[in-house]
């Protein structure tokens, strides 16, 4: 894990930016080979937007989008989110960071099989040191503020996909992150369905002080966008609040 | 955290069990063959102990347990009493021989004689009748463990043995400790124990001692032997002769020894094996706790308390089990008077420890191995 690079030749990041990447390469160790999948992203995303990163399978947003929320050191490169330079932070600053910061939505969910929604929803709350019964009750208003509130007794088995989707939104929310990621959230959702969860992520998780990323290529949502990153080969080859005529 | 550690765990009650069931077994293993094994080695005591009066047991010098003893000619006995520190000093005879039973069954017995007057190397109590009945002509008194070898399910009392062609009649039940090989002892007076135990000369076994000091029974032998020349040894030296002996002389340490350490082993496989399979089917909830922000330490404290509650249930069942085990046969003679040393729950108890220190540690590493990036593939 190669950390800290020196970036001083790198212009500096907007104090207003809410995740600012400069010069961030990443590189996977393939055998012998090394194969660079991302090659010096510059990016600044907003608070209040909802942002997409699309591109082709294997385009690098997975790298991207994990860099950027701290689970995946950059080979190079610098990343500030929120003003905080997080790959400068010793492991467990990092881990603690994430924890006040960011709100995770899996493409699988990764629900505890044995507890029920809310203390699922709950999590990030029990995790930061909050008393359970507080913690559950912060969950439920947040799974009722989703529409399923009714379900927040019920163990994850017990609950539709869509359903165990919505937990896996309010377990992202609960602790009022101020960047949310989400990997694909509507792959594997009909159209319909899909539109449905982007609206509900548009109405719970967009708001002034907080960046959302949301990658995807699922072309039918695309219109829902505030703005969209276009990643081609580990370099953003467009940028701007439509997707661009040739794709 | 550790409340969900604890519910991901019990979640699963296949592997919960499983864990549960595995702790349990290696801890019913360890702890109840040790208590055997200790058990079954006081056994060789039991000779010893059975005499809880005598402070000091004199024999001859090659003499090495109450049942492998020489014998010395009767005027031990005075040169013992000489001694200065001697209290009393009484003659003990232990023999075998054989009985016939009046249904015709040859059984191997031991005889032993004790003082015609004071009737010292006695057990302490009775099931049955008292020890006053051996001044009645022929009298024996058989042990509780003979009763039930001899004459299962029926009152030996009053009945007729013919002892090395002897007559000999059961007029009482002594409560004693069982022998290693659970012999069926008949006591007898000294006078008449020298009618059932064949050889004319040198048939004294033992001289028992009692000191006017019973705390300096070490200096006490220790003057017996200079002055006899004979072999004196201590209440506890000489109970410890006997386990000794059975440990130089049987295979007993290394077969317990093999089934502790396949209990230990079994245990380790069992333990380790689920506990694995229950991280790897978790790992993916793992992987997504330490992406949202628990750190290494918290999720080893998780694992450890999965491990502590698995560790908690599964040696109080296997505890339990021991302890059910022994009352469940604490009427069978085999078992009589069989306790558990309180050395013995502690020994699996840091065999339970260590099984799951070593299989948490291996479930542990990939789990700490797991890279957070992981939960976006
Ligand atoms: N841990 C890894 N080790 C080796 N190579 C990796 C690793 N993670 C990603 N890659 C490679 O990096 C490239 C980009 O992967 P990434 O997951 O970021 O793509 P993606 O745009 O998210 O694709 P998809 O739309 O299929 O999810 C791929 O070629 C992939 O094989
Ligand atoms: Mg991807």
């Amino acid at each position: 894990m190669g950390k800290k690079m020196d970036t001083s030749a790198i212009g500096g990041c907007n104090p207003e930016a809410a995740i600012c990447t400069r010069a961030v390469t990443r590189d996977f160790q393939a055998g012998q080979q090394t194969i660079t999948v991302l090659h010096g992203i510059d990016l600044d995303v907003k608070a209040g937007e909802l942002t997409f990163l699309v591109g082709e399978s294997g385009s690098g947003k997975t790298t991207l989008i994990s860099i950027m929320c701290g689970i995946l050191w950059p080979t190079q490169g610098e990343v500030k989110v929120f003003g905080t330079d997080i790959y400068d932070l010793s492991d467990d600053e990092l881990v603690e960071f994430r924890l006040n910061n960011i709100g995770f939505i899996f493409q699988q969910y990764n629900l505890i099989p044995s507890i029920d929604a809310a203390s699922n929803a709950a999590v990030p709350l029990i995790a930061q040191g909050m008393e359970r019964h507080e913690a559950r009750e912060k969950a439920v208003a947040m799974l009722e503020k989703l529409n399923i509130g009714d379900q927040a007794d019920k163990l994850p088995n017990q609950l539709s996909g869509g359903q165990q989707q919505r937990v896996a939104i309010a377990r992202a929310l609960v602790h009022e992150p101020r960047l949310v990621v989400c990997d694909e959230p509507t792959a594997a959702l009909d159209a319909a369905s899909g539109r449905r969860v982007m609206d509900l992520l548009r109405e719970v998780a967009v708001a002034e002080d907080r960046a959302c990323i949301i990658v995807t290529h699922d072309n039918r949502i695309f219109d829902m966008a505030d703005r969209i990153l276009v990643l081609e080969d580990g370099k953003v080859t467009h940028d701007g609040d439509h997707m661009p005529e040739d794709h | 955290m550790i409340w969900i550690a604890i519910r991901m765990l019990t979640g699963d009650p296949q592997k919960f069990f499983g864990l549960v069931f595995g702790i349990a077994f290696s801890t019913l293993l360890i702890t109840q063959q040790l208590t055997i094994f200790v058990n079954l080695l006081e056994r060789g005591a039991s000779g010893v102990y059975n005499v809880s009066s005598a402070d000091v047991w004199v024999m001859d010098p090659v003499s090495r347990t109450t049942d492998v003893a020489y014998a010395m000619p009767s005027t031990a006995l005075d040169k013992v009493r000489g001694v200065p520190g001697v209290e009393w000093a009484v003659p003990h005879i232990r023999a075998q021989a054989s009985v016939r039973t009046k249904d015709g069954d040859l059984e191997g017995v031991a005889v032993i004689g004790v003082d015609d007057a004071t009737l010292i190397g006695l057990p302490k109590n009775m099931v049955e009748g008292s020890i006053d009945v051996l001044s009645q002509p022929d009298s024996v008194i058989i042990d509780d463990v003979g009763t039930t070898r001899m004459f299962p399910g029926q009152s030996p009392i009053g009945e007729r043995l013919e002892l090395n062609d002897q007559r000999a009649v059961i007029r009482g039940i002594a409560d004693a400790v069982p022998s290693f090989t659970s012999t069926v002892v008949l006591y007898t007076k000294y006078s008449q124990a020298l009618n059932y135990v064949p050889g004319t000369r040198n048939r004294l076994s033992f001289v028992l001692v009692g000191a006017e000091n019973p705390a300096e029974a070490k200096a006490l032998s220790e003057k017996i032997e200079e002055e006899t020349g004979l072999k004196a040894q201590t209440r506890e030296e000489f109970a410890r002769d006997g386990v000794q002996f059975i440990i130089d002389n049987t295979g007993i340490p290394l077969n317990f020894g093999i089934t502790v350490a396949l209990g230990f082993i079994v245990g380790v496989a069992i333990v380790g094996l689920t506990f694995s399979l229950f991280i790897r089917d978790n790992i993916k909830q793992f992987g997504a706790l330490k992406a949202i922000g628990v750190t290494n330490g918290k999720i080893r404290r998780m694992v450890a308390a999965q491990a502590g509650l698995v560790g908690l249930i599964g040696y109080g069942l296997g505890v339990l089990g021991t302890v059910g085990f022994i009352q469940a046969f604490s009427s069978n003679p085999t078992f009589k008077g069989f306790y558990i040393p309180w050395q013995i729950p502690l020994i699996s108890a840091a065999a339970v420890t260590i099984i799951l220190a070593l299989t948490g540690w291996l479930a542990l590493r990939s789990v700490l191995k797991t890279e957070p990036a992981s939960v976006f593939r």
